[in-house]
C-alpha cells in the first residue's frame, strides 16, 4: 500500500494511504480531542470537536474523517481550532443538563474531560433545552436522553458491530435524539441487551442500573477478569468498592475485541446474593446442620477413604467443574487419581463436546476448535450447524453477523430457524439427528462434482478411498428423504462450501449431543478434510464450547481416560512420568464416564461421589433417573456456590468460591488460556476451591499445598506438553492459545497447519444411524433442547441476576402455530410434555421457528426441567448422552394446570 | 419484441415526419403542469372535452407541461391554421366562449388572448417575461405531451442517444460534456464532464447513475417544471451518463411531494422499456441499462448527495463524510454520479448541438442557460430560462416586469435557505457561479426570491434558520445545535431583546458553523444570516439599538395607532380585534390600548380608510 508522509504540527509522519488525519496525529501521540470517533467504530465524522486546519482546505475538516493526501500540512491546536472547538462544546453544554455532581459518568465522562481541559464552565447560549425522562423500561440500564450528545456510537455499535438496529436517530434538526421504532420500550425490539452500547457511551446517557448510586471512577477498584458464563472468554472488569462487586465493564481483548454479552455485561449480581453458601453443612436427617472446615473435611475425607477401603478405589468418583478454574480442576483429578487411586474423573463436557473429543482427536488428532474466533471475519464462508451461536455464544455469533454482512457467505443447518438463519443466504432445516446423513450427502456431491482439493487429500490425509465408497448412497435425493431439506439445498450448500476459498464450521451441541455425536463430529471433518477446508487461517472445524471453562476442564484431565494434555492412562510412559511427580500410582484403566457414573451409582456399584460445582440435577438426561442414582449413592458431597438441586441431596455442601473471589486461569473455547483475578473475597467462611481440594488431600494423608493458582500452574506446565510455555507470568492480559510448548512458543491461533496432530489426517466413514428414539403414535413429536439468551446452563447464577431472570422468567415449549392447532393449543397456554421418561408443564409458545413435527425447550428450569424428557441413551465411544432428540407428547391444559384438553 | 436501433431510428423518422406534416393540424392543448391543474386545468380540460363533444368538433385535446408563466395559469392552446394562440387565466366557464368563437367561427377572443406562439425557444417575443429568455432546456416543456414518448421523439428526442450510440466512445461523450463547461445545476457548479471522468475511471465493475430530483428549497420548482413537461430528456440525459461511464443502472431520486412527476416519471420509464431503451439490451448493443424511481420521503437533507444515498439505501438519510466522493465510493459502495434534473436535462442538447453550441451562451466559467423560479414580491413570477451571465437587474427588472405594487426593491434571496440575500448595489451582479460565491451567495438550484421594502432582512434570515434548523438531520454538532442558538437569537432580535454585542456572538458562531459543518447544508445555512448582516447591517442595529423594525414586519417591535383624523369610527376594527383592545364610541376616532394590543394586524386589514398605522 502506498505511504503518505504529511506534516502535523510541524512533525512528518508517514501513513499508508486511506488512514485519516485523526490517525496519523495518533501515530505521532497527538490525540486530537474527540466525542464520536471511537476505535472499534465505523467513522462518523459527526461530533467534529476533532476539527484542525488544514492549509488550502475550506473550513476546519474533522480530522476523524479526512484521509491523509500527499503534502498536507496540519495544524491541531490552533487558537482559530481551539475557538472552534470551544464553541462546539459550548454548544453541547447549552443542551446538556449540567448535575455533575450526581452523574453517574462523573469522572470518565468525555464532555466533562473537554469542558475542563477548553475551559468551559457552562453554556453562554440561553435557550431551549431537550427535555426528556430518563427510560428506565428495561432491566439492565437507564437511557438518559437528556445528557445524550448524539455523537451515534451506539447507534453504530448496535447496527455496525452488534447487528440489530434496535437504535437509530429519529425525527430531524434540534428534535433529533435516539431511540427504538416508534419510540418503544428497548425490550420490545431487536435489543440484545449486551450493554455494548452502554460500553461506547463517552457521557452519562447510558449507565448501567447495576451501579447505579453505588460509586463512581474514582470510588472503585477495576479487576480485570474473564466472564464465567459461556466459552467464548470476555475480558471484563469487575468494578470493586469495599470488598463488593458494583458494576462490570468490557475489557479490550483478542478473543471478543472489547465487546460483551448480556450476560457478561449485566450478569454478577449472583456474586454477593444473600442465599451463597457461607459455611460447610453437614446432613441432618431431612435438613442440613452448619459445621465447621476441620469437622466437614474430617467426615468427607474419612468417609472416601473408608469407601475406597471397603468397596475398592471404583466405588468413589468425581465430577470435576466446567466453572472451576484450571488449577482446580487440575487439583480434582489429582487427589482423586493419587490420593483415592481412581479414573473415575468426569464432568459436563461429557453432556457436551464428549463427541468432539473422540471425533476430532480421531480425524486430526486433537479434540478443540482448529481456529481462532478472529479468523470467523477471514472467512468466505461460514458454515454454522447445530448452534443457535447468537443465544448461546453471543459474542461469536455477533463476529459471525458481522461477517456475513462484510460478505462472507452463510449456510445455517438447524432444526430451527434460528436468528442466524434469517441472515444466511442458505438455511438448510434438518431433521434433528439426521446430521450424517446431511454432511455426507454434501460430501457425496462434493465427490461427484470433482469439487474436492485433490492435492490436500494425497498429501495431508488417509482413508479416502474408503469414504467415496460409503458416500456413494448419500445422493441428494436420499438425503432430502432423511433430512427433510431439499435436494437442491444440498447440491447448492455443497458447491458453495467446497468452492470457497476459505471455509469455516462451527458447530455445538446440536452435533454432538447424539447418540450418532461422534459420527456427525467425523461427517464434518471428513467435510472439511475433503474441500482442504483445514489447517490454514479463516477455515476448520470449530466446535464452539459452552461453559468458560470447559475446555480447560478437559486440557487438565477432567476425563477418565486421560490426564492433563489428552495423555492417556493406559500409557506407562504417561503414568510414570505423573507418578513421578505425584509421588504416587496412577491408576491403568479408564474411570467411568458421567451418565455411566450414574448408572453406576443406581446399581449400587458407585457409593461415593463427590460433585464440584455442577448440577447433574437439571443439566443431566432423565433427571428421574439422576435423582434416583443419587439418592443412592451412600455418601455425597457436594462443593458449590448455591444450594443446587444436586446439593439439596448431598450429605456433605461445602461452600466454594466464585470466579469473582479466586485467582487462576480459564481456558475459552479457542484453546486461549487467560488469567481470571480475584476481585472480592468469598462470602462467609467461602473457600477457593483450590484451598478446598488442598486441605481435603491433607486430610486425607496425602500432603499438597500451594500459596497460589500459579505454582499449581507451574506444576502443570511441567506435566502438560500443550500446556508447555505457559506461565502465569507470560500469559498477561492476551493468554496464549495452546498449544504452547515452551517459553518461546507464542501460541498457536490455528491447528494442524502443515500437518495435522496425528499426522495425516483420517476420514472416517460413517453411516447414518436414527437417533435412539424417533416419533411414533404415542410419542408423536420430536423434543429438542437447547439454551437460551438470557439464562445460562442450569441457571445457578443467570436465574439469580435479576435483569437476566426478568428478561426469560419462565420455562415454555415452542411449537410450530400448525401443529398446536391440530392438537388445540393457543399461544400461552398450559401445556404437558410428556416423554417415556416423566413429564413436565409449562407454557406454549407458537413459532415458525420449529418445523412441525418438532418441538424446542429451554433446559435451564429446574420447575420444568427439559431433562425429565430427555434421553440417557449413549453415544458407543463418546458416551455423550443424546440430549438433543426424543419422542414426545404434547397435550393442552386448562388455565390452572387442570386437564384442559380433550373436547 | 426488441427494437434495435435501424428501427428505432425508422420509428422516430416517421414520428418527426409525421409532426412536420400535421402542424397546423387544429388542436386544443392545456397547461397541466401543477401549476396549471393548481389553478383549475383539470375543470377545464374537462369542459373543453365535453364542448368539443358536444359540438362534435374533430379537435384533438392534449396536454402539456409548464410553459413557464405560471402566473397566469390555466393556459390554453388553441392550434389553427395560422398558427399556435395562448389564452391565459382561462376557466372553465370561458370554455364555451373560446370554441364557439375561436374553433367554430374561427375568430379568435382578443381580449383573454395572451399572444401567438412564436418559437419553443422564446414563445411571447413581445412579452417582457419572455424576450430575454432563452428556452434550451425548457425548449418543448409547454409544447410537447409529457406523457407521449411519440410527442418528445417528434420533437427530436432521443437524437443524441442515438448519436452516441452510433458514432461516439464514451471518451468523446465526456469530452464533449467537459468541452461544453456544463456545471452542475444542483448548486454547488461542480464540472460535470469531470464528475463523469472521475465516475468513469474509478476502479470497479457496477457502477451506477443517480439523478437528484429532491428539490427542496422553498419557493424552487424548475426540477419539478422540467420533471413534469419534459421527462424523456431527463431519462435520455441519464442514459447518456450511464453509457459514457459505464453504469447499467440508475436511480431518480423524487420527493413524494411531486406526485404529478412521478406518475410523468414512470410513464416515461414505462415507454422507454416498451421502446427498447431501457433494459437487458437497450437498442440492440447489448448493453443493459435499467431506471428506478426511489421516493423521497420529505427531508431536505436528502438532497444532499451523500444522504440522498443513504436513502436509497434504506438507511435514514444522513449525509456522510466526503471524501470519499460518490465517484469513488457512492450507492452500495460502487462509483456513482449523481447530477441532479437540471444538468441531465442539459446533456442531450450539447450532444447533438455540439459543446461550442451550448458554450456560445453564458460567461466565462459558467456556460450555457439556468432556469430560475422566479417568485416573490416581483410582477410576474413563473419559471424563467435566462443565459449564464445575465444580470440580476435584468432578470428582476425586465424579465419579473420589476417589483409588484410599485413598491422599492429591497434584496433577493438567491440559492435557497443555503444561498444568499443580495442587497440593491449587487442588481448589476452577472449571475454565474462565481460572482455569486464571491457575494456570499450562491448558484443553488435556482430559486430566486424578490424581497421589497416590507420585507425585514432580519425576519427573512429568521425565516431560513427556521427551515435549515428544522431540516438538520441532526447528525454533527454545529448544524444542530449550532442553527438553533442562531435561530434563537434571531427570534429574541425580532422580539426587539438583545444586546449589540449580540451581532458579533451571532456572527462567530455562524461562521464556526460554516467552517465545522458536515454537509452542505450546514456549511451553508449560516448563508443568509451571513449576508443579511453583512448587506443590511443597519437593519439589525435597529432592532437591537431602536428596537424598531423597519420594514414594520416584527410584530414585538411594532405600535398600532389609529390616526384620528382618518378614522370615522366606523367600528370595523373593534369588531374584528380578538383581544378587545380597541375603544370608541361610533362615529367617534377610536384608540388601541397597547398594553392588550396583541399586534396582529387584524385591525389594519379591516379598516376601510388606511387609518390605522403601524
Amino acid at each position: 500500500m502506498k505511504e503518505i508522509t504529511i506534516e502535523i504540527d510541524g512533525r512528518r509522519v508517514t501513513v499508508p494511504e486511506g488512514v485519516t488525519v485523526f490517525e496519523a496525529a495518533l501515530k505521532l501521540g497527538i490525540e486530537i480531542p474527540h466525542l464520536c470517533y471511537h476505535p472499534s467504530l465505523p467513522f462518523l465524522g459527526a461530533c467534529r470537536l476533532c476539527v484542525v486546519e488544514i492549509e488550502g482546505a475550506r473550513g476546519l475538516p474533522a480530522s476523524c474523517v479526512t484521509p491523509v493526501a500527499a503534502g498536507m500540512v496540519v495544524r491541531t491546536n490552533t487558537e482559530r481550532v481551539r475557538e472552534a472547538r470551544r464553541t462546539i462544546l459550548d454548544l453541547l453544554l447549552a443542551n446538556h443538563p449540567l448535575d455533575c455532581l450526581t452523574c453517574e459518568k462523573a469522572g470518565e465522562c468525555r464532555l466533562q474531560h473537554y469542558a475542563y481541559e477548553y475551559g468551559v464552565a457552562s453554556s453562554t447560549w440561553q435557550g431551549e433545552r431537550k427535555r426528556l425522562e430518563p427510560d428506565e423500561s428495561n432491566p439492565f440500564f437507564v437511557r438518559d436522553q437528556e445528557k445524550c450528545i448524539l455523537c451515534g456510537r451506539c447507534v453504530r455499535m448496535c447496527q455496525d458491530v452488534q447487528g440489530r438496529h434496535a437504535i437509530d436517530y429519529v425525527h430531524r434538526g434540534f428534535a433529533v435524539r435516539v431511540s427504538t421504532p416508534y419510540d418503544v420500550s428497548l425490550t420490545e425490539t431487536s435489543c440484545v441487551f449486551c450493554g455494548n452500547c452502554v460500553t461506547v457511551c463517552p457521557v452519562g446517557a447510558l449507565t448501567p442500573k447495576m451501579s447505579r448510586g453505588r460509586g463512581r471512577t474514582w470510588e472503585y477498584t477495576k479487576v480485570r477478569t474473564v466472564c464465567p458464563y459461556c466459552g467464548v472468554g470476555c475480558n471484563v472488569y469487575l468494578h470493586v468498592k469495599d470488598g463488593r462487586v458494583i458494576g462490570a465493564s468490557a475489557a479490550e481483548g483478542p478473543a471478543h475485541e472489547g465487546l460483551l454479552c448480556v450476560k457478561g455485561h449485566f450478569g454478577y449480581e449472583f456474586i454477593h446474593r444473600p442465599d451463597r453458601l457461607r459455611v460447610p453443612l453437614i446432613r441432618q436427617g431431612k435438613s442440613f446442620r452448619e459445621a465447621s472446615w476441620e469437622e466437614a473435611l474430617s467426615l468427607v475425607a474419612g468417609r472416601l477413604l473408608e469407601t475406597r477401603k471397603r468397596y475398592g478405589a471404583s466405588a468413589v468418583a468425581a465430577l470435576a467443574s466446567a466453572k472451576c478454574t484450571n488449577e482446580e480442576n487440575y487439583l480434582l483429578q489429582k487427589v482423586f487419581r493419587a490420593v483415592l487411586g481412581t479414573n473415575n474423573v468426569d464432568h459436563c463436557a461429557r453432556l457436551c463436546h464428549a463427541s468432539t473429543v473422540v471425533g476430532l482427536a480421531a480425524a486430526f488428532g486433537s479434540g478443540a476448535m482448529t481456529n481462532s474466533i478472529r479468523e470467523i471475519a477471514e472467512a468466505e464462508l461460514l458454515l454454522v450447524t447445530g448452534s443457535n451461536t447468537t443465544e448461546t455464544h453471543p459474542v461469536i455469533g455477533t463476529r459471525i453477523i458481522r461477517a456475513k454482512r462484510a460478505g462472507a457467505r452463510l449456510i445455517v443447518a438447524d432444526p430451527r430457524r434460528i436468528a442466524l438463519a434469517e441472515e444466511a443466504d442458505l438455511f438448510l432445516q434438518l431433521l434433528p439427528g439426521s446430521n450424517v446423513a446431511l454432511f455426507n450427502g454434501l460430501a457425496h456431491v462434493i465427490v461427484k462434482e470433482k469439487l474436492y482439493d485433490a492435492q490436500f487429500i494425497a498429501e495431508r490425509t488417509e482413508g479416502f478411498a474408503e469414504l467415496v465408497e460409503a458416500l456413494e448412497p448419500y445422493t441428494p435425493e436420499y438425503v432430502e428423504g432423511i433430512t427433510g431439506v431439499p435436494a437442491e439445498l444440498i447440491v447448492r450448500a455443497a458447491r458453495m462450501y467446497a468452492t470457497a476459498r476459505r471455509a469455516m464450521i462451527l458447530y455445538s451441541m446440536g452435533i454432538t449431543q447424539h447418540t450418532s455425536g461422534t459420527d456427525n463430529v467425523l461427517a464434518i471433518a471428513n467435510l472439511a478434510m475433503l474441500c482442504g477446508h483445514v489447517g490454514r487461517e479463516g477455515t476448520g472445524v470449530n466446535p464452539l464450547r459452552g461453559q468458560n471453562n470447559v475446555q480447560g476442564a478437559c486440557d487438565l484431565g477432567a476425563l477418565p481416560n486421560v490426564l492433563p494434555g489428552y495423555q492417556r492412562v493406559d500409557d506407562a510412559e504417561v503414568r510414570r512420568k505423573f507418578e513421578e511427580c505425584w509421588g504416587a500410582p496412577v491408576p491403568t484403566q479408564p474411570g467411568l464416564t458421567v451418565v455411566e457414573m450414574m448408572e453406576a451409582a443406581a446399581r449400587g456399584q458407585l457409593r461415593a461421589l463427590y460433585i464440584m460445582g455442577e448440577n447433574p440435577m437439571l443439566s443431566d438426561p432423565d433427571i428421574n433417573h439422576v435423582r434416583e442414582a443419587l439418592e443412592k449413592v451412600e455418601f455425597l458431597v457436594v462443593q458449590d456456590i448455591f444450594m443446587t438441586e444436586t446439593a439439596c441431596l448431598a450429605d456433605v455442601v461445602l461452600p466454594g468460591a466464585c470466579f469473582a473471589e479466586k485467582d487462576g486461569t480459564f481456558t475459552n473455547t479457542e484453546r486461549r488460556v487467560q488469567r481470571v483475578h480475584k476481585a472480592v473475597d468469598p462470602p462467609g467462611e467461602a473457600l477457593p476451591d483450590w484451598v478446598i481440594l488442598c486441605r481435603l488431600a491433607q486430610k486425607m494423608g496425602y500432603p499438597m499445598s500451594y500459596d497460589h493458582p500459579r505454582e499449581i500452574l507451574e506444576e502443570i506446565r511441567r506435566l502438560t506438553p500443550i500446556y508447555g510455555g505457559i506461565s502465569w507470568e507470560r500469559l498477561g492480559t492476551d493468554g496464549l492459545q495452546w498449544p504452547c510448548r515452551d517459553a518461546d512458543d507464542p501460541g498457536t491461533p490455528y491447528l494442524h497447519k502443515d500437518r495435522f496432530a496425528r499426522g495425516k489426517g483420517k476420514f472416517h466413514p460413517v453411516k447414518y444411524r436414527p437417533p435412539a428414539e424417533l416419533a411414533d403414535e404415542e410419542y408423536p413429536l420430536l423434543l429438542t433442547t437447547g439454551r437460551l439468551l438470557y439464562q445460562f446452563h442450569t441457571g445457578s447464577m443467570s436465574r439469580r441476576s435479576q435483569g437476566l431472570e426478568a428478561m426469560a422468567p419462565e420455562p415454555y415449549i415452542e411449537i410450530n402455530p400448525r401443529t398446536a392447532e391440530v392438537l388445540g393449543i393457543g399461544d400461552g397456554q398450559l401445556v404437558e410434555v410428556a416423554s417415556r421418561r416423566g413429564s413436565i408443564t409449562l407454557r406454549a409458545r407458537l413459532t415458525e421457528r420449529v418445523a412441525r413435527q418438532v418441538v424446542f425447550v429451554p433446559f435451564h428450569y429446574a420447575e420444568a426441567a427439559a431433562n425429565v424428557l430427555t434421553n440417557s441413551a449413549l453415544d458407543p465411544r463418546a458416551k455423550i448422552p443424546e440430549l438433543k432428540v426424543c419422542a414426545v407428547r404434547v397435550r393442552p391444559l386448562g388455565a390452572n394446570g387442570s386437564d384442559g384438553g380433550g373436547s | 419484441m426488441s427494437i434495435d436501433l435501424e428501427s428505432f431510428k425508422a420509428m422516430k423518422h416517421e414520428l418527426e415526419e409525421r409532426r412536420q406534416a400535421g402542424k397546423a393540424r387544429r388542436t386544443v392543448i392545456v397547461g397541466m403542469g401543477t401549476c396549471g391543474i393548481a389553478a383549475g386545468a383539470q375543470q377545464v380540460w374537462a369542459a373543453l372535452r365535453q364542448e368539443l363533444n358536444n359540438r362534435g368538433l374533430p379537435i384533438a385535446l392534449k396536454k402539456t407541461g409548464c410553459i413557464g408563466i405560471c402566473e397566469r395559469e390555466v393556459l390554453v392552446d388553441v392550434v389553427d391554421e395560422e398558427g399556435r394562440w395562448t389564452y391565459g387565466d382561462v376557466t372553465a366557464d370561458k370554455v364555451p366562449a373560446i370554441i364557439e368563437s375561436h374553433l367554430v367561427n374561427n375568430r379568435r377572443v382578443d381580449e383573454w388572448l395572451l399572444g401567438k406562439v412564436d418559437s419553443p425557444e422564446c414563445p411571447y417575443p413581445d412579452m417582457g417575461f419572455y424576450r430575454k429568455q432563452v428556452r434550451r432546456v425548457l425548449v418543448r416543456c409547454g409544447f410537447i405531451d409529457p406523457e407521449s414518448i411519440d410527442d418528445y421523439l417528434a420533437w427530436g428526442g432521443y437524437s443524441a442517444l442515438v448519436k452516441v450510440l452510433e458514432s461516439m466512445t464514451p471518451e468523446q461523450v465526456i469530452e464533449e460534456i467537459e468541452r461544453s463547461g456544463l456545471r452542475g445545476r444542483g448548486g454547488a457548479g461542480f464540472p460535470t464532464g469531470l464528475k463523469w471522468r472521475l465516475t468513469r475511471q474509478a476502479p470497479g465493475e457496477i457502477k451506477y447513475v443517480v439523478c437528484n430530483a429532491d428539490e427542496g428549497d422553498p419557493g424552487a420548482f424548475m426540477d419539478r417544471s422540467i420533471l413534469e413537461g419534459d421527462p424523456h430528456a431527463v431519462l435520455e440525459g441519464m442514459m447518456i451518463a450511464g453509457w459514457a461511464i459505464g453504469a447499467q443502472e440508475g436511480y431518480i431520486y423524487v420527493r413524494a411531494e411531486y406526485p404529478l412527476a412521478i406518475k410523468r416519471l414512470r410513464i416515461a420509464i414505462q415507454q422507454a422499456r416498451d421502446y427498447g431503451l431501457l433494459g437487458e439490451n437497450v437498442l440492440g448493443t447489448g448493453r443493459r441499462f435499467e431506471l428506478k424511481i426511489k421516493e423521497g420521503a420529505g427531508a431536505f437533507v436528502c438532497g444532499e448527495e451523500t444522504a440522498l444515498l443513504a436513502s436509497i439505501e434504506g438507511s435514514r438519510g444522513m449525509p456522510r463524510p466526503r471524501p470519499p466522493f460518490p465517484a469513488q465510493k457512492g450507492l452500495w459502495g460502487r462509483p456513482t454520479n449523481i447530477n441532479n434534473v437540471e444538468t441531465y436535462a442539459n446533456v442531450p442538447a450539447i450532444l447533438l448541438h455540439g459543446a461550442d453550441w451550448f458554450a456560445s451562451l453564458g460567461t466565462e466559467r459558467s456556460k450555457g442557460t439556468k432556469v430560475f423560479a422566479l417568485t416573490g414580491k416581483v410582477a410576474h413570477t413563473g419559471l424563467v430560462e435566462v443565459p449564464m451571465g445575465m444580470t440580476l437587474r435584468e432578470i428582476i427588472f425586465d424579465v419579473g416586469g420589476g417589483i409588484k405594487g410599485g413598491k422599492q426593491f429591497k434584496g433577493v434571496q438567491i440559492g435557497g435557505p443555503s444561498g444568499g440575500c443580495l442587497p440593491a448595489d449587487k442588481l448589476d451582479l452577472p449571475i454565474d457561479y462565481d460572482s455569486l460565491t464571491a457575494a456570499g451567495a450562491m448558484m443553488g438550484s435556482g430559486g430566486l426570491v424578490v424581497l421589497d421594502e416590507e420585507t425585514c432582512m432580519v425576519d427573512l434570515a429568521r425565516f431560513f434558520l427556521n427551515f435549515t434548523q428544522s431540516e438538520s438531520c441532526g447528525k454533527c454538532t454545529p448544524c444542530r445545535e449550532g442553527t438553533k442558538r442562531m435561530l434563537e437569537t434571531l427570534e429574541r432580535i425580532c422580539e426587539g431583546e438583545g444586546d449589540p454585542d449580540v451581532l458579533e456572538r451571532l456572527a462567530s458562531l455562524a461562521q464556526t458553523v460554516k467552517d465545522t459543518s458536515l454537509c452542505g447544508l450546514g456549511q451553508t445555512a449560516p448563508n443568509p444570516v451571513l449576508t443579511t448582516i453583512r448587506y443590511f447591517r443597519e437593519e439589525y442595529e435597529a432592532h437591537l439599538g431602536e428596537k424598531r423594525c423597519p420594514a414594520k414586519v416584527c410584530r414585538a417591535l411594532l405600535e398600532f395607532r389609529i390616526l384620528r383624523d382618518a378614522c370615522r369610527g366606523c367600528g370595523a376594527c373593534k369588531k374584528v380585534c380578538p383581544v378587545e383592545a380597541i375603544t370608541g364610541e361610533r362615529k367617534e376616532p377610536h384608540e388601541i390600548n397597547a398594553a392588550l394590543c396583541t399586534r396582529c394586524g387584524a385591525c389594519v386589514e379591516a379598516c376601510p380608510f388606511d387609518a390605522i398605522v403601524r
